[in-house]
């Protein structure tokens, strides 16, 4: 059987859903007619390398308990220089100002002809065009599922369920927290703030909720689709921004009384990008409630299409890295 | 502007087409169209109910083909709003001169807020409010909810749009 030698950088929520998920599903990925062996891993203190595959649970535990996934000093970008093998898994922190070291991470690996499979926005809001660029040019594959909604099939759905199709628009709710805390201030009648709180509390939103709340995220995930579909050459400079901090629960409630929610749409269309908070009628598809993310698609042939699903989460993200492994190394 | 009209035809051959030829040589674009073959009026005409839409200049012309094809007329119901769209403001919607944010509205002559909704829950906290637009179109009504926009914008007003799948 093919195998695969692929390094997982990046060893944080995400990283770790990778590794636990690749443990889980050592049997399906083998009937996909590929083995799967990961011979690196790195965080941002120390790697662990063994050339004739590593012990994914070992190093788990050595993370949960000493901080560190091994003994090595090297980076993740030594690693991808040093190391032979076919694949990064590139899950290193999201940088948005600089694009990090995911950014260098995914240059390098692409300069040596490795594929790169990865779940980091950063690189991809501000640097697409020289990393498709650089991917073709040394005939590298490079998939990113991941880096929009999470387990909601978004990318992949565009390039191989609809092939084909011209598509016209796509929107939808790109941001599991901002989705949150709107739908919870409607049902307790509850103040942003306070609502805010509650998910902080839950773990769905961070300390420092910016990045989410005040709609960056959602716009590096609608320009990675702009790029990626509409072949613009965006940055997330070129989204127009609105987050959902000046939401009141009596504008939900006179909303609500006119039939519709309140709900943070990301949008593409006629070269503009933009996610405010808009109305949308409570029977809408893009209505879901919860944490949950949906993109609706709108195509010449197939009409609209929409998609929905969880669009955080480790595990989920690690399903959405382990679709875009198999959907390049298949051979069933 | 869409029109409703309820007409009578004589039952001879040809009278339905008669009574559409005016609407479609004026660019009116029919709607609906509802002919009561089996049902007599008490002039023993045949009914038929109409809606269309057209200019509001060329309805009097309209009109005055439609005798002349002699075709009897019974009733005429113009509504010239037909577009309506909801928007959410929040912001210090009041202090800022409400009567002109809804103006800058009123006077483009193609849109009218018609109905406003307005939560103050707290003395120096932002308000909110939902305001209803009719406009004589669906790309009026775009270009109205565009300058409520930007008037809001000067005012730092928050509005929140329908989605776009709502307008098509």
């Amino acid at each position: 059987m093919k195998v695969i030698r692929a390094s997982i950088i990046g060893f944080g929520s995400v990283g770790q859903g990778v590794a636990q998920v690749f443990l889980q599903k050592k049997e399906e990925i083998q009937k996909k007619g590929f083995d799967l062996k990961v011979i690196a891993v790195a965080d941002s203190k120390s790697a662990a390398i063994d050339e004739n595959g590593l012990d994914l649970e070992k190093i788990l535990k050595s993370k949960k308990e000493n901080g560190r996934v091994g003994t090595e000093t090297l980076s993740g970008l030594e690693v991808i220089k040093n190391v032979e093998h076919e694949v990064v898994i590139e899950t290193t922190p999201t940088d948005i100002e600089t694009g990090g070291v995911g950014l260098d991470n995914m240059l390098t690996a692409f300069g040596k002809g490795m594929d790169v499979v990865t779940s980091n926005k950063g690189p991809l809001a501000l640097k697409y065009g020289e990393l498709a660029k650089a991917a073709q040019k040394n005939n590298a594959k490079f998939r990113f599922e991941a880096t929009v909604g999470g387990a909601m099939p978004a990318i992949n759905l565009i390039r191989d369920t609809i092939a084909g199709n011209s598509i016209i628009s796509i929107e939808g709710i790109l941001n599991g927290t901002c989705n949150y805390i709107l739908t919870r201030m409607r049902e307790e009648h509850a103040s942003y703030e306070q609502m805010l709180a509650e998910s902080q509390e839950l773990g769905i939103a961070e300390t420092d909720p910016t990045y989410d709340v005040e709609g960056i995220d959602a716009a590096c995930k609608l320009v990675i689709l702009a790029n990626y579909v509409f072949g613009m050459k965006a940055t997330y400079h070129d989204v127009d921004v609105k987050g959902i901090t000046k939401i009141t629960p009596e504008a939900l409630s006179l909303a609500q009384s006119e039939g519709y929610v309140i709900k943070q749409i990301g949008e593409v269309k006629d070269g503009y990008i933009r996610t405010s908070p808009r109305l949308v009628p409570e029977s809408h598809p893009l209505a879901v409630g919860g944490t949950l993310n949906v993109v609706s698609v709108q195509t010449d042939l197939a009409g609209t299409v929409t998609s929905t699903g969880r669009g955080a989460g480790s595990i989920e993200t690690a399903s959405a890295i382990l679709s875009d492994l198999i959907s390049i190394y298949r051979e069933d | 502007m869409r029109v409703s009209m309820d007409i009578e035809l004589k039952d001879t051959p040809g009278q339905l087409l008669c009574a559409l030829t005016p609407i479609s040589e004026l660019r009116g674009n029919l709607k609906s169209i509802v002919h009561h073959h089996e049902e007599r009026t008490p002039r023993g005409t045949i009914p038929v109910q109409l809606v269309f839409e057209a200019e509001p200049d060329n309805l009097d012309a309209i009109i005055e083909k439609l005798e002349k094809n002699g075709i009897g007329i019974s009733r005429v119901d113009e509504k010239r709003l037909i577009e309506e769209g909801a928007v959410i403001l929040i912001g210090h919607i009041v202090h800022t001169d409400i009567q002109d944010t809804i103006d800058s509205i009123d006077r483009t002559g193609y849109a009218e807020v018609v109905d406003i909704s307005l939560s103050m829950p707290h003395i120096n906290t932002t308000s909110s409010a939902s305001l209803k637009i009719c406009a004589v179109g669906i790309k009026e009504l775009h270009e109205a909810i565009s300058i409520l926009k930007d008037v809001a914008e000067k005012k730092d007003l928050l509005v929140v749009e329908p989605i776009r799948a709502e307008f098509s």
